[in-house]
């Protein structure tokens, strides 16, 4: 028992005290700026892996983005990632950054659907479908619960079993052999229910979005309550995007 | 000569590779491999051309340090006697040939589906007509799980036959993840999409995996990284086995209830993925391991922050283990529980941490060496029962071993170097493997190119490839709620298989 009390001792203070304000540490690619600056759009749009650049104007589809860095490697003066987090959305068209554009990326309050704040706001259950997710999003996604970010304490956690869930959390392209399974999770999940879409590959298709392994016709098909980019998703990004859905201002 | 002998990281013109006939090619091979457990199978693929199948045959030799190919080419419409049959070793990668290019064998134990990949050679095998093996019994009964699981992992279905509470069998049905990462090597042609695709192998070995495909590309250009470059790449690799080792004691913990261990173990993995993060700007290290280049060099401010991270690491990371080895309650559920024995590791063809929880000593850092491990005099951690416990003390003692290689390298950081990339065209009509000791074992990348040096095979094999039927066979005997503990202390990759 005193062993036990000394190592929870020695583990000090491991918990984020505003998961809003949190800064991240060291370099990250997070909400990208597009200066004005002339360059040769054409170049700029082909080092892009995923096709995420469209030139004349120049914009980013972080919906499809893969944080690779290479655009902003190439082209500093051009293209910088910020180290904002808060890349959640609810609205597919704001995931598209446009140059000039330094807005921070929020929710559309007119697409919540209603029920969402007063059903789920004390209490948000979900389920997570991994779809071909490569395990880079999921580890993240367990991070949501772990000590340092301990999502719980906004009443949000991950449960076993979609009979208990209000919502799931899709991760990877969704591959031909998840399509099924996937339907079936989201079928057994009671209604009102949510849909989150957690990194590029969920979003888009990220790299695997030509791959003939791919079935999409799940997301085509229904409504997508929140877009979390990143490849993986930052645990801060997936929260915030929770905490603006829900309507929690703690 | 019946064989080409090649080195680690090394290409070769494909010419040079013999071609044998199916039945030479048999005999050498199982003669390689039969009662030597210094070789292992670590690549057999096929590639249709001119409406045949080449079969190309890699077998990894321990002692010479080097890797023994030959090759055979067959018709589709062929009956081969199965390399199976005498060496079980060799099953996942004759189950995978007759997948693709529907090649039959008269004599394979188990010719099931591997992975249901979209260009498979019989449509009409489905997910859902996966052929299970089942007892005629009624005292047994059946019980399925997945393919989405109770955590945030990814899917798999399991299918247990059981006696009571006790598991007789279990057979894993993998596919699910299948993303067609092999045909996509091909069709994407950028360099940044291949690596962008060698990052998304499996996102928790993305340096194992990332370096494997850089060191593949760079022999098949005919250039050598420069020094700073293998040197992040060797930090890398041992800051990865760190952090999953951690976060993987954190997941057993938790499959025996034990929340201060869970919690702890936890917590500890994030100064760690943090500084990958610092490093390199992603958690998962994704970004940092470029071919032809090292796009972030490890200076001395890099270096400083490393040392203290691990300074911190290291006290609270050893108080947790003792004292999860002196609990009764931890140790009751680990001891005995899912073990395998050397001889049966040794005839499923198991490799890395898998393999070395028993005796058998595979580690490509010591048996086909790169980057810095010759330097380090890697000595591969190695435990004698082979059950849950032994995989807890691999955990921990490589964990201890990386920190200790990595302080040792901290204090010879490279000379500063140019960051500058080339394009990499590649050696026409080459073939070229390349090895790396992820933290889970040995991931091997190999490609063959074409006449004007475009990529005509890309192959990937994760160690999950032929650790998956240790779970399976590991859990036999046990009791079915000892699963989740086995399944988090093997922690296999789904789509590292699926790939």
């Amino acid at each position: 028992m005193l062993k036990t009390l000394k190592i929870l001792y020695h583990q000090g203070k491991q918990y984020i005290p505003d998961l809003t304000k949190a800064k991240v540490p060291g370099i990250f690619r997070g909400r990208p700026e597009i200066s004005l600056e002339q360059v040769d759009v054409k170049a700029l749009a082909d080092i892009c892996p995923t096709d995420a650049i469209m030139p004349d104007p120049v914009r980013i589809d972080l919906g499809r983005c893969t944080f690779c860095g290479e655009c902003s490697r190439l082209y500093p003066g051009k293209i910088r990632f910020t180290t904002d987090y808060r890349l959640s959305t609810n609205d597919r068209k704001m995931l598209i950054i446009s140059e000039g554009a330094v807005d921070p990326i929020r929710l559309n309050p007119d697409l919540i659907r209603k029920e969402i704040h007063k059903i789920f706001s004390g209490s948000l259950k979900l389920r997570q479908v991994s779809a071909a997710g490569d395990n880079s999003c999921e580890l993240e996604l367990n991070a949501c619960g772990n000590v340092n970010f301990d999502m719980g304490r906004y009443g949000i956690e991950f449960v076993a079993s979609p009979r208990h869930a209000d919502g799931i959390v899709i991760t990877g392209p969704i591959s031909r052999n998840m399509s099924e399974p996937l339907q079936m999770t989201y079928d057994a999940t009671p209604s009102p229910k949510i849909i989150i879409l957690a990194g590029t590959d969920a979003i888009s298709g990220g790299i695997f979005e030509s791959s003939s392994a791919i079935d999409r016709r799940f997301i085509e098909n229904n409504h997508i309550d929140l877009y979390v980019p990143g490849n993986p998703v930052h645990p801060l990004t997936f929260i915030n995007g929770l905490l603006d859905l829900l309507g929690i201002t703690r | 000569m019946n064989l080409l002998t090649i080195n680690n990281h090394q290409s070769v013109p494909f010419s040079t590779i013999p071609e044998l006939n199916y039945d030479l090619f048999f005999e050498l091979n199982i003669s390689l491999t039969t009662n030597h457990p210094e070789r292992h199978c670590v690549l057999y693929f096929g590639y249709m051309e001119n409406r045949q199948i080449h079969l190309i045959c890699c077998i990894a030799d321990d002692l010479q340090h080097n890797i023994l190919i030959s090759s055979t080419i067959v018709k589709c419409d062929a009956v081969l006697n199965s390399f199976s049959a005498k060496n079980l070793t060799f099953e996942k990668f004759e189950r995978e040939i007759h997948e693709n290019f529907g090649i039959a064998y008269s004599d394979h134990p188990w010719l099931k589906p591997v992975r249901y990949a979209q260009n498979r050679s019989d449509k009409s095998l489905t997910m859902h007509n996966y052929p299970f093996f089942n007892i005629e019994s009624e005292e047994l009964h059946e019980v399925g799980v997945g393919p989405v699981h109770a955590g945030i992992i990814e899917p798999g279905h399991f299918r247990f036959v059981c006696n009571g509470e006790q598991i007789l069998h279990l057979e894993i049905q993998l596919g699910y993840q299948h993303r067609g990462i092999e045909q996509l090597f091909l069709e994407k042609t950028k360099l940044i999409q291949r690596t962008t695709l060698a990052e998304s192998i499996a996102g928790d070995s993305v340096v194992g995996h990332t370096t494997a495909f850089a060191y593949l590309l760079e022999c098949l250009n005919g250039t050598v990284p420069t020094p700073g470059t293998i040197y992040s790449r060797t930090i890398a690799q041992e800051l990865e086995r760190i952090a999953i080792h951690t976060g993987g004691l954190s997941g057993i913990c938790t499959d025996v209830a034990y929340q201060l261990g869970s919690s702890v173990f936890g917590r500890l993995r994030t100064p760690v993925i943090n500084f990958f993060q610092e490093w390199c700007g992603n958690r998962l290290a994704k970004g940092l391991i470029r071919a032809g280049y090292n796009p972030y060099p490890f200076d001395e401010a890099l270096a400083d922050r490393l040392n203290k991270i691990l300074n911190a690491f290291e006290p609270d990371f050893l108080e947790m283990n003792r004292e999860l080895s002196r609990l009764p309650s931890s140790l009751s559920r680990f001891e005995r529980t899912g073990t395998l024995t050397y001889e049966q590791l040794l005839s499923i063809g198991a490799v890395g941490m898998s393999a070395r929880m028993n005796a058998l000593n595979r580690d490509i850092r010591i048996s086909h060496p790169y980057g810095l491990y010759n330097e380090l005099n890697h000595n591969p951690v190695i435990k004698h029962h082979g059950d849950v416990y032994s995989r807890v003390q691999i955990r921990r003692e490589e964990v201890i071993q990386s920190i200790s290689y990595i302080r040792h390298l901290l204090n010879k950081l490279p000379e500063e170097e140019k960051v500058q990339d080339q394009p990499l065209t590649f050696n026409p009509d080459s073939f070229a493997i390349s090895l790396t000791e992820g933290w889970r074992g040995e991931i091997c990348h190999a490609a063959v190119t074409g006449k004007n040096g475009e990529l005509k095979i890309y192959k990937v094999k994760d160690p999950s490839f032929h650790n998956w039927l240790a779970l399976a066979l590991a859990v036999r005997n046990n009791e079915i709620s000892d699963f989740p503990v086995c399944n988090k202390s093997f922690d296999l990759s789904y789509c590292g298989h699926d790939l």
